[in-house]
């Protein structure tokens, strides 16, 4: 499989990367030379295989369900670039 | 005095606790190496001296008590991708512009707890994606390494450049790293230092950058394997603050080195003797299997056929898992922010602006084969692929191999801009990647030099929670091969 301008340009919208069209044409390139080398995996008969979920065989271990940490708002939001009163602050997104 | 930077740790140890000098004199050594050959290597992106001297000056009352912990005043670097708290902590990326942890990573704490020193962060990939640290927001680092003769830079290798090359250079005792890839392996084996990736799940990732969560992995790159025993014995522990930390006791692993490994079943796979192989490659892991013979052990050809797989599976699970990690970095939470008309617009530019080309390469990657309609066809594929590659690994097991002998990498440092084609890089990684794709220890140890000197290093890969046997195993290697030092300190002004 490889992909054509407009894919490109419809990924970087999901990805939330803004391209312009001369970076999309480059990254065009560069994204079929790494989607054909992983065609490779074509080969691979994988029927009847299951698909790994942990390379370690484990049981997620769980918490009690209880509050086991918090009260530090202030800690929380002190890395934000913009924030106020312990909120993170953003452009308008409600008219 | 000698220069206290050239002692390994377990050196170290011995004379602070017999008094031959103190831990802030050791401290000052490695902040004097630092000041005097960073400039030339870039190795450190911050030194926190004031941290260092404090901790130091803690050590000396520890040990004047007879109180000493296991790394009293052992001075190291930290990765740039763990958290540590008030410091520095970037995973060397424009987007975590400013970020200064509110927390300490649960490595970096087990570290300290245990009397270590930090002298600094190290330089490494952008988000840990690159085998040359040539990705990195804050420039390239320069392997102290160079080819006999000449003066041309060369890289580390990568992610873990920083640590590599600050660990060759004598510019702490030891380092963290983190090894999704290859991370810690390839550049120890360019820099002729000595690194290990645990099995998964060994050390906490808590407090770790994420990149490829179901790969991710800390561990050490130390001078010498009993440097690394004696690091990874800190570094790993039981962590309900990561659900794959398992909860399991960690053994102390400088129990294993010095141990025969007479009668132990060492594997040699004909999958990893690829096609265009260097020479030179081929000759030193055929060195390396003369001298595990000799020490007594049993070599026994094995085949692990879906190796080839490996990387084209690495580069679908990988990136996607990254493309979902890093979706966090959006202009809201922490570092950069680039203004846009709409929050969209906010999104679109500050992931523009804060990410680099690799990362943006793979997030892409990742964001396409996770979009509608391709899933089945890539990551379910690859994660299929990945049961496969585990399963040739058990079969190993199974057949009675104690542990897998290969090359680390399949060539030398090279010089930045060399390799430009992201596949060709990517194949840097060709022999290290099964092991992260397993989720299996792996360990590199520098084991010869090249035609123009540069070091080269084999491979151990182990079973599941089998460090010992590695270490075990390593140090026959380094003790038949002797250490690896640059012949001059041309980085030191």
């Amino acid at each position: 499989m490889s992909v054509d301008l407009s894919t490109v340009k419809r990924v970087a919208g999901l990805a939330r990367i803004r391209v312009d069209d001369a970076q999309a044409e480059k990254m065009t390139g560069e994204l079929n030379t790494i989607l054909g080398f992983v065609e490779q995996l074509n080969e691979v008969n994988v029927d009847g295989v299951e698909p790994m979920t942990s390379v370690v065989e484990t049981t997620m271990k769980k918490r009690a369900d209880g509050q086991s940490d918090g009260g530090y708002a202030d800690k929380i939001v002190s890395n934000a670039p913009v924030h106020e009163d312990n909120f993170f602050t953003v452009p308008k997104v409600v008219e | 005095m000698t220069d206290l930077t050239r002692l390994t740790i377990a050196e170290v140890r011995d004379k602070l606790a017999a008094r031959d000098f103190t831990a802030t004199e050791l401290t000052e050594s490695y902040l004097g190496a630092i000041r005097s050959g960073n400039k030339a290597l870039n190795a450190f992106i911050a030194v926190t001296g004031d941290i260092a001297r404090e901790q130091a000056k803690a050590s000396d009352a520890k040990i004047a008590a007879g109180e000493a912990r296991p790394l009293e005043g052992i001075p190291l670097g930290i990765k740039d991708l763990y958290a540590t708290k008030g410091v520095h902590t970037q995973a060397c990326s424009h987007i975590l512009d400013g970020f200064r942890p509110e927390y300490e990573s649960t490595v970096t704490q087990n570290l300290f707890d245990d009397g270590a020193v930090m002298l600094g962060k190290l330089n490494m990939d952008e988000f840990a994606m690159g085998s040359s640290n040539e990705t990195s927001f804050y420039g390239n680092v320069v392997n102290p390494w160079r080819r006999n003769g000449t003066e041309t830079a060369l890289v580390p290798g990568g992610s873990s450049g920083g640590s590599a090359s600050a660990v060759a250079a004598h510019l702490c005792a030891a380092a963290t790293a983190s090894d999704t890839g290859g991370s810690i392996r390839q550049p120890a084996a360019l820099t002729g230092t000595v690194g290990i990736k645990p099995t998964y799940g060994r050390c906490s990732r808590w407090g770790m950058v994420a990149f490829a969560s179901s790969l991710d992995q800390a561990g050490p790159i130390g001078r010498t394997v009993r440097d690394n025993a004696i690091l990874l014995k800190s570094m790993a522990s039981v962590d309900a603050k990561d659900t794959t930390c398992v909860d399991a006791p960690v053994p102390n692993y400088e129990d294993f080195i010095g141990k025969s490994i007479k009668g132990m079943k060492i594997g040699i796979p004909k999958e990893y003797h690829m096609d265009g192989m260097p020479e030179v490659i081929d000759k030193l892991w055929q060195q390396g299997i003369a001298w595990l013979k000799d020490a007594g052990a049993e070599i026994a050809e094995i085949s692990l056929p879906h190796t080839r797989y490996a990387l084209p599976a690495y580069y679908i699970v990988a990136p996607a898992e990254a493309s979902s990690n890093l979706a966090r970095y959006d202009g809201v939470r922490y570092g950069l922010r680039v203004p846009g008309n709409d929050i969209v617009e906010m999104y679109e530019n500050t992931r523009a602006a804060g990410f680099g080309d690799e990362v943006k390469r793979r997030v892409m990657i990742g964001t396409y084969v996770l979009s509608a309609g391709y899933y089945d066809a890539y990551y379910l594929k690859a994660q299929k692929v990945r049961t496969l590659i585990r399963q040739d690994f058990d079969n190993a097991w199974a057949d009675g191999v104690d542990a897998i002998l290969t090359p680390t990498t399949p060539n030398a440092a090279f010089a930045p801009g060399e390799i430009t084609d992201p596949v060709t890089m990517y194949l840097n990684d060709v022999f290290t990647v099964t092991a992260n794709m397993a989720g299996v220890p792996g360990m590199s140890i520098p084991a010869g030099l090249n035609k123009d000197g540069l070091p080269l290093g084999l491979q151990l890969i182990g079973k599941p929670f089998d460090e010992g046997t590695l270490f075990r195993i390593g140090e026959v290697i380094e003790k038949a091969a002797g250490r690896f030092e640059p012949s001059a300190t041309w980085w030191s002004e």
